[in-house]
């Protein structure tokens, strides 16, 4: 670090550029790719075709401003609002479920007297390494009758094979694959900040004669909780955009709709029946709901998430 | 964090040494039943690719059949060993995306924790809340856009909208703040050193453990995402592993031969990865991701 400084400026003063010339590929790229997006989304919703005539040739059919009609249309469309009360509920079964394995297992893993550790952590994770399709596959091959081991199990205890793929408990078969997903992620975040905690809490509440369960409850729970809001949030907005797991799933059962979540009828909207603007209006109302939710809890809850960083 | 006031009982004062060494066999029984449910699928996987089509809806489920060599022949020749490509594509994607990824987001990081600068916090907040803004419901405006461009079905769109990450730049933030002493650039300040060259020779070699889980958490988002490369791509020979299985899936529906072709494709699909896993483990800083890093 010996080379002398060039230029005018004194020795140990920063330019006043620099910071922001550093920025730049982040500014650009989330300009390009974010923001430009939204704003075009957004443009987009407030449009709609004007077809003359019979529609046929060229400038029969012009863009033109449609105001609040799209949004009309998607908060009034029933496909939609079905949707969207499957994918809530899915969240309220997926949510407490994944979050509350992954808490139990977190606290196992940190617990004195557990063994097996290593290995049920590893394996536990591993799923992560998984990307949601592939999953779906392994999953829905093991949820076929012909192929799936529950059913050789109920066949030999002379109970009917379950199947998961047809009526409603397809459902459930997808909340599984989300939790199989996402539990040793979560899991992870949770352990690593109980690992954080320095040892002397516990050992002052082991002299004061708590056991290893009121140490969970008592003090690990509360300590963890903004790790466990983080987890929380971030689960919320994978929540509300599933779109891959039941897409798959859909390849080997009837018993999904094309509209089964929000984003499967904004991707049907855009791409199998050619009306953006409708697609672009209820992706604008997803992308709000998320927000709203995302914030609201934070607000609810704390503003611990972040902790001291975003100051 | 506070630490919570300890308990009011102090009449059990006595640890009893004896119970502490003894196993809790009902904690490890859980444990151990999270690690089978969760190995259940990728054990199938294993059997499962062993077997010809009609042992696989014959056979019990987990014993092993012998049409290993003759599945990975069939999805070897399958479109001229397009499957190939398709990894190679995955592993092209997840690579150079989460490598651009995280020198954007070392380099913003480093900033935003470094310098005092007007609008310094105004930029991070902007960025911050990027963090929640539902990625996937950005996908289809991305193509709308891209398509404007001309830049659709090309390697590009799949590859460059994931090299902006909010939560990498948030992990380098904080992992920058905490390993970068101030002292440490002011020094090299004083010493002369240009920024960017503070940056690439004293920053960024501390930073590397961080920019490394910044690194792992892009790639593996990247090698995740089903949605984008599903919108962008058209041509098969673009497509990452993930689509590309996909399309066999569906059309595996009429033709159940290929049902073996997916399931050893999903196994050699996710084995890179599960290595990649168990190699880096130790390079991955997950104190990071839990917030928890000490500054």
């Amino acid at each position: 670090m010996s080379t002398p400084a060039t230029g005018r400026r004194r020795k140990g003063t920063v330019p006043r550029g620099v910071p922001y010339l550093f920025l730049t590929p982040a500014i650009l790229l989330f300009t390009l790719f974010l923001l430009l997006p939204i704003g075009y989304a957004v443009y987009l919703s407030f449009r709609r075709i004007k077809v003359s005539g019979l529609g046929l040739g060229k400038g029969s059919r012009t863009e033109i401003w449609a105001g609040f009609d799209n949004y009309a249309r998607a908060l009034g469309d029933p496909e939609l609002l079905g949707s969207a009360g499957r994918v809530l509920a899915y969240g309220l079964v997926l949510l407490p479920v994944m979050l509350g394995l992954a808490l139990l297992f977190a606290l196992l893993l940190d617990a004195p007297r557990v063994r097996f550790g290593r290995f049920a952590k590893l394996a536990i994770f591993l799923p992560y390494a998984v990307p949601g399709v592939i999953a779906s596959m392994l999953w829905g091959f093991l949820y076929l009758p012909a192929v799936s081991p529950f059913n050789d199990v109920a066949d030999a205890l002379g109970l009917p094979g379950p199947d998961p793929l047809n009526g409603g408990s397809v459902f459930f078969a997808i909340v599984n694959i989300a939790v199989w997903g996402g539990v040793g992620f979560n899991m992870i975040v949770l352990f690593t900040s109980l690992r954080a905690v320095p040892g002397e809490i516990y050992e002052s509440a082991q002299l004061d004669g708590a056991s290893d369960l009121q140490i969970a409850l008592r003090i690990k729970i509360p300590l963890l909780l903004p790790s466990l809001i983080m987890t929380m949030v971030f689960s919320l907005i994978a929540t509300l955009q599933v779109f891959t797991e039941p897409l798959t799933i859909r390849s080997l059962t009837n018993s999904i709709s094309s509209s089964w979540t929000p984003l499967m009828k904004v991707y049907r909207d855009a791409f199998s029946q050619n009306d953006i603007y409708s697609a672009a209006a209820s992706s604008v109302v997803i992308a709000l709901v998320t927000l709203v939710l995302s914030f609201g809890f934070l607000r609810l809850v704390s503003r611990q998430a972040f902790g001291g960083e975003n100051r | 964090m506070t630490t919570p006031a300890l308990s009011q009982d102090r009449r059990a004062a006595t640890v009893r040494p004896a119970a502490r060494r003894r196993t809790s066999w009902l904690g490890s029984a859980i444990l151990l039943l999270g690690a089978v449910y969760c190995l259940l699928p990728i054990a199938w996987v294993v059997a499962a690719s062993t077997k010809n089509g009609s042992d696989l809806f014959t056979s019990f489920t987990f014993a092993p059949g012998t049409g290993f060599g003759e599945n990975l022949g069939d999805l070897s020749a399958n479109g001229g060993g397009i499957y190939w490509r398709w990894l190679l594509n995955t592993a092209l994607y997840a690579g150079v995306g989460g490598l651009l990824s995280a020198l954007v987001s070392g380099i913003s990081g480093y900033t935003l924790a470094t310098y005092r600068f007007a609008g310094r916090n105004a930029i991070f907040n902007v960025l911050l809340a990027g963090v929640l803004v539902p990625g996937v419901t950005l996908a289809i405006p991305q193509y709308l856009l891209l398509a404007k461009v001309g830049l659709t079905d090309t390697y590009w769109s799949v590859l460059l909208p994931q090299i902006i990450s909010p939560y990498g730049i948030y992990l380098a933030r904080i992992y920058a703040a905490a390993a970068v002493p101030d002292t440490v650039v002011e020094a090299a300040r004083t010493d002369g050193a240009g920024e960017f060259r503070i940056f690439a020779r004293v920053a960024l070699p501390m930073m590397v453990p961080g920019l490394v889980t910044v690194f792992l958490f892009q790639f593996v988002a990247i090698w995740n995402n089903f949605l984008l490369p599903f919108i962008m791509l058209s041509t098969d020979d673009r497509f990452p592993v993930t689509v590309g299985l996909f399309t066999l899936l569906n059309q595996g529906a009429t033709v159940p031969a290929l049902y073996s072709q997916v399931i050893i494709g999903s196994l050699l699909s996710i084995v890179p990865l599960i290595a990649l896993f168990l190699t880096l483990q130790r390079y991955w800083r997950t104190d990071l991701i839990s917030g928890a890093v000490k500054g």
